[in-house]
């Protein structure tokens, strides 16, 4: 057995992370973290998982040496522990921020803050297998993308690597996503008053994630670039994203449908979902919850060369916990579809 | 349960279509890939076209 730890696993991606590898069958999870809630039985704040395990939250101090080593911490905490978590490991996977951006300008400029170990940045795989299943296999350090990011590289990703997009135009995104991506901590905008029935813009400009959908879909440096906009909606769970790109030359859709096909035909959890009739013709994250699945699907203008782009994903799964699962399985030689194979439920 | 004997191009997306060797003009068959309904408009050789579909739309 793998032996696994969990370090900051409080929180919901925490917390579905600890789910999926509670049902690993090659997985022993011996300690899940947490300074506020040390002493704690886990399903104190993960119910779902009573019964499950009898496993209790300890202490980061007391964290010791593990197979594969989780960080599921808030962004910011990983950079600047990472020299207590690396000895204990030969491989760490961070669900964080802190690892994802190569270019260490990429923190001040999209996170307002120095990174504190910057030598560390190249170390560090983007966790996507999608794009870098080989990287993935070979590495020992891991980061697993940020969930908007994520459906949006994904959405993208068959267009930038066949390179059909014209680039004299911008890449607009918006991305609507549920409250949990907000993290279990409350604040005003997760007071219920506020957030029940709500449709919100939250960061028309300077999402964060823009930083990493720009790095992964090598638009570094290109003028007009990423222009994303991030909106919140009346979900727990889910993602859609719909973007808006030009292509260069006049693909059909047939040409698109090509294209899609030969980024991820063989993906294992890349559907591409686009029906000419009935209500589930294009991505839908409402029945993607506890999924690692991720929908993508087009449609091409009939009056212009734009393309528009949908992308539908479960944030904590493979927006988060998911994706970091799938993740370590390819770096462990495992079947990466172990531990991941719920098809989740509909109705739902 | 129907023996798959030949394909056809979807002229959706594309995708190999899987058809019965006795499949009847006039037929209407579904493509797995991208669920569009396709009427057999000829069997030899076999032409697939779009059905007519429902559009939906909430605008007002």
């Amino acid at each position: 057995m793998i032996r696994a730890a969990i370090v900051g696993g409080s929180g919901y991606a925490g917390g579905e992370l600890l789910r999926l590898l509670l049902s690993h069958p090659d997985v022993e999870v011996t300690q899940v973290t947490s300074e506020r809630l040390g002493g704690k039985y886990v399903n104190s704040v993960h119910p779902q998982l009573r019964r499950r395990t009898e496993l209790k939250f300890t202490p980061r101090a007391e964290l010791r040496p593990a197979d594969v080593l989780f960080l599921a911490l808030p962004h910011g905490q990983a950079g600047q522990e990472i020299e207590r978590f690396l000895p204990l490991t030969p491989l760490l996977i961070d669900l964080s921020a802190d690892f994802r951006l190569h270019d260490p300008a990429g923190y001040p400029t999209w996170y307002g803050w120095e990174h504190p170990r910057p030598a560390l940045l190249h170390d560090f795989v983007y966790a996507l297998p999608e794009l870098h299943r080989e990287e993935i296999r070979h590495a020992d350090r891991l980061s697993a993308g940020g969930c908007l990011a994520t459906a949006a590289i994904l959405g993208l990703y068959p267009l930038t690597r066949a390179a059909v997009l014209d680039r004299t135009l911008p890449v607009v995104i918006e991305g609507k996503t549920g409250s949990s991506a907000g993290g279990a901590e409350s604040g005003p905008a997760s007071h219920h008053p506020h957030r029940s029935g709500e449709m919100r813009s939250f960061a028309p400009t300077a999402h964060r994630h823009t930083a990493e959908i720009i790095q992964e879909l090598g638009l570094n440096g290109q003028s007009p670039g990423v222009a994303f906009s991030a909106t919140g909606v009346e979900a727990v769970r889910g993602i859609l994203i719909t973007a808006h790109v030009y292509l260069k030359d006049d693909l059909s859709e047939k040409d698109v449908w090509k294209l899609y096909r030969a980024a991820y035909a063989n993906e294992p959890f890349m559907r591409i979902v686009k029906e000419g009739q009935g209500i589930h013709r294009y991505p839908n994250p409402k029945i993607l919850s506890g999924t690692n699945y991720c929908d993508v699907g087009f449609e091409r203008d009939p009056h212009s060369r734009r393309l528009v782009v949908m992308t539908a994903l479960d944030n904590l799964m493979k927006g988060a916990a998911g994706q970091a699962v799938q993740a370590f399985n390819i770096r462990s030689g495992l079947d990466e579809r172990t531990g991941l194979d719920f098809s989740g439920l509909y109705p739902i | 349960m129907t023996i798959v004997v030949m394909t056809a191009s979807c002229p959706e997306c594309a995708a190999a279509v899987k058809l019965a060797q006795d499949v009847e003009k006039g037929e209407i068959v579904q493509c797995a890939e991208c669920g569009a309904e396709l009427e057999v408009f000829e069997t030899s050789p076999v032409e697939l076209r779009l059905a007519p579909e429902e559009e939906e739309d909430w605008g007002e």
